[in-house]
């Protein structure tokens, strides 16, 4: 049993707008989930979502959303560090809205939490060694 | 009790020197007292490592058949500008320089991603780099152009050169304006919504050495992973600013000039920076070691984060408009406990130098000089000292046109 968790972008094209996706998602997949940003135009809607499940529950449950005509913007899209340029200098630090980033009152190394990071890409061009890095 | 730099040597080569770092030596003295430990100590080592502009390298290509004069003539490196109007091949490149298709600021914040300090960091990580030259030719120097692919190891000699680094102190920033600026400071978020600062503090060379009493001309130190000297004051130097009792600087003030061997140094401290919508710059590497020749001495070197103090100041107003005001000073203490409060309220703060990794520059020196592998060097000019008279000036802007614009 591995547990996962991956954020995504979903686009609802206007027709869907109304569908109680997000209930399936728990009900049917069993996945945990984070809403991290939602918002509706009169064109579409954007949702960036974390989920946290059993690896075969998530498949299944991305597999749902596929099926129901969802666009999936940027499917596991993720910031990571790269350790061999990173300094350990702070200037991330009071650049992230999600304190993704602390400071080892002991090493005073810069610890990145992935987990807590929301993806708003603000580190990226912050970070002056250019260390962080988004993945699609 | 006191030693001579002499003294100091031969223990070194005998493999007997007693060395701390400058944050190790603070307890040391704690337990030990004053008296004993600078009885016991040898040598107390510093560093640190941040974005320092006023950074640049030059080297010697070696000539081409035939032969070109690049002096007067244009040359790139990997399309970064560099400046060949020395001789016929010598070529020096700056840190700050972009290539002349980036697009800097006119999307506003520009990237800056790669410039000077990138090639640089790229010549030191032993990668080729592109050279392309035109010159206008003359008899001896007929040929007009030249691309090639150059590296390190081929040069004749590779120097790394810095007019301003290792500043004794420097200004604290936070933006005071309703929207977010970008700067060397880095990224300031609107109303006092973050506070950066830029120093290794008490492991800083010149914050143990506040009054310049080992640091000199020639002062052999670490620098960008090898071995590099002291080559004069840095410029902008300006030793008579306000200080603390213990003679620490409380703005910016002692700067250094260090000049040292490329082909010795090593990424892991000679590393590219780009600021956003700044530009490029280069992070140094620099430790320097203070021999212990008397309880003074050692009394400097036990100057704590607590005991710094620096100035907080606007910088979407007050830096660019050179004004005088402070928005307040705080200590490094503060600083580094993450937040500080100012008018009652609180400000994260966040560091755009390495404190890990001056701490790690710090220790390799110290082993080094524990090893016998790095001997002191008596500085053979004593940098301007506070009473010097020696004072930094602020242009003295002449129009070209008097009165008739
Ligand atoms: S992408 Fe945004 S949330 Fe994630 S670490 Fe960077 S600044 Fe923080
Ligand atoms: S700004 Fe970049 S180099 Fe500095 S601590 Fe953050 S990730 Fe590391």
């Amino acid at each position: 049993m591995t547990i996962t968790t991956k954020k995504i972008a979903l686009r609802f094209p206007r027709h869907l707008v109304d569908r109680p996706v997000v209930y399936h998602l728990i009900k049917e997949y069993n996945l945990e989930l984070n809403i991290l940003k939602a918002s509706i135009s009169s064109e579409e809607g954007h949702m960036v979502l974390e989920l946290r499940g059993e690896r075969a529950d998530f498949d299944k449950g991305i597999d749902y959303l596929t099926r129901t005509g969802l666009i999936i913007d940027t499917l596991c899209r993720e910031v990571t560090r790269n350790e061999d340029r990173c300094t350990d200098c702070g200037a991330c630090v009071t650049v992230c809205p999600a304190s993704s980033f602390t400071v080892d009152p002991h090493t005073r190394e810069v610890v990145f939490d992935e987990e807590k990071c929301i993806v708003c890409g603000l580190c990226i061009l912050s970070c002056p060694s250019r260390s962080m890095e988004l993945h699609f | 009790m006191s030693k001579t730099i002499e003294e100091i040597n031969r223990k070194i080569r005998e493999g007997k020197a007693v060395v701390f770092t400058a944050e190790e030596i603070i307890g040391v003295v704690r337990e030990k007292g004053l008296e004993r430990a600078a009885a016991e100590v040898d040598v107390v080592t510093t560093g640190t490592f941040g974005p320092m502009c006023s950074s640049g390298a030059y080297f010697n290509i070696g000539h081409s058949k035939p032969r070109i004069k690049l002096g007067g003539g244009r040359v790139y490196l990997n399309d970064v500008p560099a400046y060949g109007g020395f001789a016929a091949a010598d070529v020096m490149i700056g840190a700050n320089a972009l290539p002349d298709d980036d697009p800097r600021n006119r999307v506003h914040p520009g990237e800056f991603n790669y410039g000077g300090g990138h090639v640089i960091e790229e010549l030191v990580a032993g990668r080729d780099v592109k050279l392309v030259a035109q010159a206008y030719g003359t008899d001896c120097y007929p040929r007009k152009k030249l691309e090639t692919w150059i590296n390190i190891k081929d040069l004749n000699e590779a120097v790394l050169f810095n007019m301003r680094n290792s500043y004794q102190n420097y200004n604290v920033a936070v933006n005071l304006s309703d929207k977010a600026i970008y700067t060397y400071m880095g990224t300031l978020k609107p109303n006092m919504g973050n506070i950066t600062y830029c120093s290794a503090g008490q492991l800083s060379p010149l914050l143990n050495d506040p009054l310049y009493k080992t640091i000199g001309i020639g002062t052999r130190i670490f620098l960008g992973g090898g071995t590099g000297y002291v080559a004069w004051p840095g410029t902008q130097f300006n030793p008579g600013v306000p200080r603390t009792e213990s003679g620490v600087p409380k703005r910016g003030a002692g700067t250094l000039a260090v000049i040292g061997d490329l082909k010795q140094m090593n990424p892991r401290y000679l590393m590219g920076a780009s600021m956003l919508g700044y530009g490029v710059t280069l992070s140094v590497g620099i430790g320097v070691p203070i021999p212990i020749l008397n309880e003074e001495i050692l009394k400097f070197t036990t100057v704590t984060d607590d005991d710094i103090f620096a100035a907080v100041i606007d910088y979407s107003s007050v830096y660019p408009e050179v004004k005088p005001d402070i928005v307040a000073e705080v200590s490094y203490g503060q600083l580094r406990s993450g937040k500080v409060v100012i008018n009652g309220r609180e400000i994260p703060t966040g560091s755009l130098s390495s404190y890990p990794r001056a701490r790690e520059i710090a220790s390799t020196l110290k082993e080094w000089i524990t090893a016998g592998k790095f001997e002191l060097s008596q500085a053979v000019e004593a940098l301007p000292d506070p009473d010097s008279g020696v004072k930094f000036k602020l242009l003295n802007e002449r129009p070209i046109n008097g009165d008739r614009l």
